[in-house]
């Protein structure tokens, strides 16, 4: 490659090197014990029966023949845990339903029996009569008079000290949640206006499809102690949920994480199959395993929230934005899980990737008996980045401006504190932009692309620009958004770096090796990473809002400095000179000024440890990002550092069949720094596809409940010979807060790439597609003004 | 309780003996019977490529072959191909080349790539994309996996 020659002009530093993750050859090589591999002696296995109905009321449960399956050691109903606590965001969940079954997810009864075999036989046997009751299939139906009510009773659950209390309220609406933000004053913006377009958006229902399913294996010891190995994303998060829902102290829940096969936002969530997994191993008192199938992986994990999405916005006649007013019904599902959160994220990029004076927003999230929506790669920011970025086009389009020259004018720049609170203290966006647009040739391209509307060839290709804001130092959701680090080294200047950041195979393992390293001057191959136990690591937030680089890369240096301060002060006298004048490199002692050296590390350490006064080298920091809690207006630091990317989608439209093909994206991020070429390049080329899928291919088919194509024959993935030419460009803003400047990055490379494909299909035909995703039928009738754009219904009026 | 039925086939090069139920998957076998877990579950019906084995030097799903089919034939691992030079220079590339992340497919691609190999002694980067078709990734984006079976193909090429 070309640019091999630059990156390795400075061979000392390991920063920006390509880095190979340090898990990968065992994963390769078929070593890696996932939890699928993992067999504990004596374990039972353990399936779940859901419902056959999408919405009905259990009037009877018979279990006697499943009890006398031979291997069958339990079969448990909502009847046999009375003691069940409800589970969720808000807590209206309740892991085996009694009376009432919401979905065709919803948990019944469960098995745990010798073998997986005879866990199917009892399930078989397990008869459940039903009182259908009538099925509320959207949130235009949800939110219509007199529409049946999900949750219109209290829950009721034993609360925190064990007695019958109202644990979730009655919703006598269908609203899960609202959320609302304000800045300014839309009617103003209004006035201000030369253009004002407005649209509906339905962004649709996908799901995570990791390559590993879901699973858990729960295990009490005789004091009542529960391990479990679980591929949760926020294992300290979960010890405590799980505590709470045992009624038992966290300090007696332990969590494993063995490799995880794929995350993105997945196992945020606590969902139901884990507490019955646990119920029947304390019930058993054996451990139990219970992994799901890939059918029941389709069915029973999350989802992408799906939304309908109504935007209006504005421009004065100069191309400035002023104002932008965003009403949206979020589909719950049957139970609130983080889909409905995502208005967190939603409103940064209404109100904070450009400049807007004056802005609305507002979401409900509305029960259904569809499945519910979790976090998913992007959280929000898919769906409202779409919106976004359909009006920047059309706005530009409306004043005859170049769409490039629009976004310019109203992108944010370093230093600025939007409305909202947010503060850019690093600010690539600009750069993204005229990067990604130059590297392309965007301006000649789209020009071109406009003169071939009408000329008779039915291929056309197109070219469309998107861009992204995210947080990228963390995101303060919690009461602490930090991370702890344990260092030591041993006798031999190998390292053990124990950290809370969990490796969910982005690679965080490798990159927080290589800043241990950099301080430490030490070769990648002198760490041992320890980081999947909460009896061992300290304390995390857990992996999500691309902060694991930032916050546990913090962490990690924190840690390591104090080592090497510890390191330097006890050399310097032996030395002869001031702890500051020396320096670690190359596995030694050195001066700082000179490079010369002064003792192998490896020997010092051991002068240490044998010497009268006798020690070690081992250190702990804990960071915590300096950033806010939103305010109850939504507004707030709440991440240490932004991100920012444009991506331009290029596309072959064939007119006749609808086929829309992704040639290439041209792709520019403001990283603050590339810590690991490798793994970065990694991360946004997967990041790419996956927007792909969300663009192109990818539906989860649900009617009246009900999911049509549980499968991958029927929901389809993208495969390699599918994959585009891609053009990354790094921009590097180096961030003060970030380590070696560096911002989070996981979930940008996903969030634009439909916005820009939608962009470029409108570049390449003249029509524009309100609904995702571009498949050939829905672009053949779109073109033949046959499709019906999405309408926001009267009952949300 | 299906039938228990004996068989013997040759297994990373060894011979094997053992009993099955007559409506085992050879997945289920191999993980389950013989406790080789590097072949991986992804969907139990032939449609994402993370449970690619061979039989007789071909690649087939073992989530849709009966184990009793083993009977008689020559059966590889990803443990066995593992142990093979081939296997150290595929592994030795993709984790160069960044295209394993989580990894659960990735003993699938392993597998494929060098049925694709074998196929394609110099496989162009077309050939390499179609022959890995039938292995889903949902974390690399496909781009780093081309790319290291390429080099394998095309080993001076790519030297840097």
């Amino acid at each position: 490659m070309a640019t091999t020659t630059l990156e390795r002009t400075n061979t000392d530093s390991l920063i920006g090197r390509r880095i190979p993750k340090l898990d990968a050859p065992d994963k390769a090589s078929g070593r890696t014990r996932y939890l699928h591999d993992i067999n504990i002696p004596g374990q039972l296995h353990a399936k779940i029966l859901r419902s056959s109905q999408v919405h009905a009321r259990i009037v009877s449960i018979d279990v006697e023949a499943a009890r006398r399956v031979p291997g069958v050691h339990a079969v448990i109903t909502a009847a046999d845990v009375p003691w069940q606590r409800p589970i969720g965001v808000t807590k209206d969940h309740l892991p085996l339903k009694s009376d009432i079954v919401r979905s065709r997810r919803d948990e019944i009864a469960a098995v745990a029996a010798d073998t997986v075999e005879a866990a199917d036989e009892a399930l078989r046997l397990i008869r459940v009569t039903y009182e259908p009751l009538p099925v509320v299939a959207t949130s235009a139906e949800a939110l219509a008079p007199g529409a049946p009510l999900l949750h219109g009773e209290d829950l009721r659950a034993p609360g925190r000290g064990g007695a019958l209390e109202v644990v979730h309220p009655a919703s006598k609406d269908n609203v899960a949640m609202v959320h609302e933000y304000r800045q300014g004053d839309v009617a103003q913006g209004e006035r201000d206006s030369a253009v004002v377009v407005e649209d509906v958006f339905w962004l649709h229902y996908v799901t995570h499809c990791c390559m590993g399913v879901s699973g858990v294996i729960a295990e009490f010891d005789p004091s009542g102690n529960l391990l479990l190995y679980s591929n949760t994303q926020v294992p300290f998060l979960h010890k405590r949920e799980f505590a709470e829902l045992l009624g038992i102290d966290p300090g007696r829940i332990r969590i494993i994480q063995p490799p995880i096969g794929g995350g993105f936002g997945s196992k945020l969530d606590i969902y139901p199959f884990e507490p019955i997994a646990i119920f029947l191993a304390k019930l058993t008192r054996r451990p139990v395993k219970l992994v799901f199938s890939r059918e029941e992986e389709f069915i029973a994990s999350p989802t992408r929230q799906p939304v309908l999405l109504k935007l209006r916005s504005g421009c004065d006649s100069a191309g400035r934005l002023t104002f932008r007013s965003v009403e949206t019904l979020h589909d719950n599902g049957a139970y609130t899980s983080w889909g409905a959160t995502t208005p967190f994220v939603m409103m940064q990029t209404i109100s904070s990737l450009y400049r807007v004076p004056h802005c609305h927003y507002r979401t409900r999230a509305v029960y259904t008996n569809n499945p519910y929506a979790g976090s998913f790669r992007g959280y929000g920011n898919l769906q409202a980045t779409f919106a976004v970025e359909a009006h920047m086009d059309k706005l530009a389009d409306a004043l005859g401006m170049d769409p490039l020259e629009f976004r310019l004018q109203n992108a944010q720049d370093p230093g600025e504190t939007t409305p909202q609170g947010m503060h850019f203290r690093s600010c690539g966006f600009k750069d993204c932009l005229r990067t990604a647009a130059e590297r392309s040739d965007y301006r000649a391209k789209r020009r071109a692309n406009l003169a071939h509307w009408n000329d008779g060839n039915p291929i056309k290709r197109g070219i469309g620009i998107a861009s992204m804001l995210h947080v990228g130092g963390g995101a303060k959701m919690y009461p602490s958004d930090g991370c702890g680090t344990i260092i030591k080294l041993d006798d031999f200047a190998k390292v053990t770096l124990i950290t809370g950041a969990s490796e969910i195979g982005q690679g965080s393992e490798t990159v927080l090796a290589q800043l241990t390293c950099e301080e430490l001057g030490l070769p990648i191959d002198a760490v041992t990473v320890v980081n999947n136990d909460t009896a061992i690591t300290p304390w995390d937030v857990g992996v999500h809002a691309s902060r694991t680089t930032f916050i546990g890369g913090n962490s990690a240096i924190g840690a390591a400095r104090k080592a090497k301060r510890k390191i330097l002060e006890a050399a310097a006298p032996t030395a002869g000179l001031a702890a500051d004048e020396l320096d670690l490199h190359g596995g030694s002692i050195v001066v700082k000024a000179t490079g010369e050296r002064v003792q192998d590390l490896g020997k010092f350490l051991r002068s240490l440890h044998f010497a009268e006064k006798a020690d070690l080298v081992m250190t702990t920091y804990y960071y915590e990002p300096p950033s806010v809690h939103l305010d109850r207006q939504y507004r707030g630091d709440v991440s240490a550092a932004y991100s920012w990317a444009t991506q331009v989608a290029e596309v072959e439209v064939d007119t006749e069949t609808g086929v829309v093909r992704l040639l290439k994206i041209t792709a520019a991020h403001d990283v603050g720094r590339v810590l690991n070429r490798l793994g970065i390049e990694g991360q946004i080329e997967g990041g790419i596809v996956m927007g792909q899928g969300y663009a192109l291919t990818e539906d989860l088919l649900v009617e009246g409940g009900v999911i049509k194509n549980p499968n991958f024959r029927d929901y389809k993935l993208i495969t390699a010979p599918e994959v585009p030419d891609v053009d990354v460009s790094f921009i590097e803003t180096f961030d003060g807060e970030g380590p070696q400047g560096a911002k989070g990055v996981g979930e940008a490379p996903a969030i634009c790439i439909a916005a820009a494909v939608a962009n470029a299909i409108y570049n390449a035909t003249g029509t524009r597609i309100y609904a995702l995703p571009f498949t050939p039928e829905k672009v053949y009738r779109a073109l033949r003004g046959k499709s019906t754009a999405p309408t926001w219904p009267e009952s949300a009026a | 309780m299906s039938a228990m039925l004996e068989i013997e086939f040759r297994l990373n090069g060894v011979v094997q003996r053992t009993a099955v139920a007559a409506d085992m998957s050879a997945l289920e076998m191999l993980r389950d019977v013989l406790g080789l877990t590097g072949t991986k579950y992804g969907c139990g019906e032939g449609e994402c490529g993370a449970c690619t084995i061979t039989v007789d030097g071909r690649t087939v799903n073992s989530c849709l072959m009966f184990a009793v089919d083993c009977n008689g034939r020559e059966v590889q691992t990803i443990e066995g191909l593992s142990a093979t030079p081939l296997g150290e220079r595929l592994n030795h590339s993709l984790v160069a080349h960044g295209a394993v992340q989580c990894g659960f497919c990735t003993p699938g691609f392993m597998m494929q790539a060098q049925q694709v190999l074998a196929e394609h002694p110099h496989a162009s980067r077309e050939e390499i994309q179609r022959g890995l078709e039938g292995n889903l990734c949902r974390c690399t984006g496909y781009r780093k996996i081309i790319d290291a079976v390429e080099a394998v193909a095309h080993p001076t090429a790519s030297a840097e």
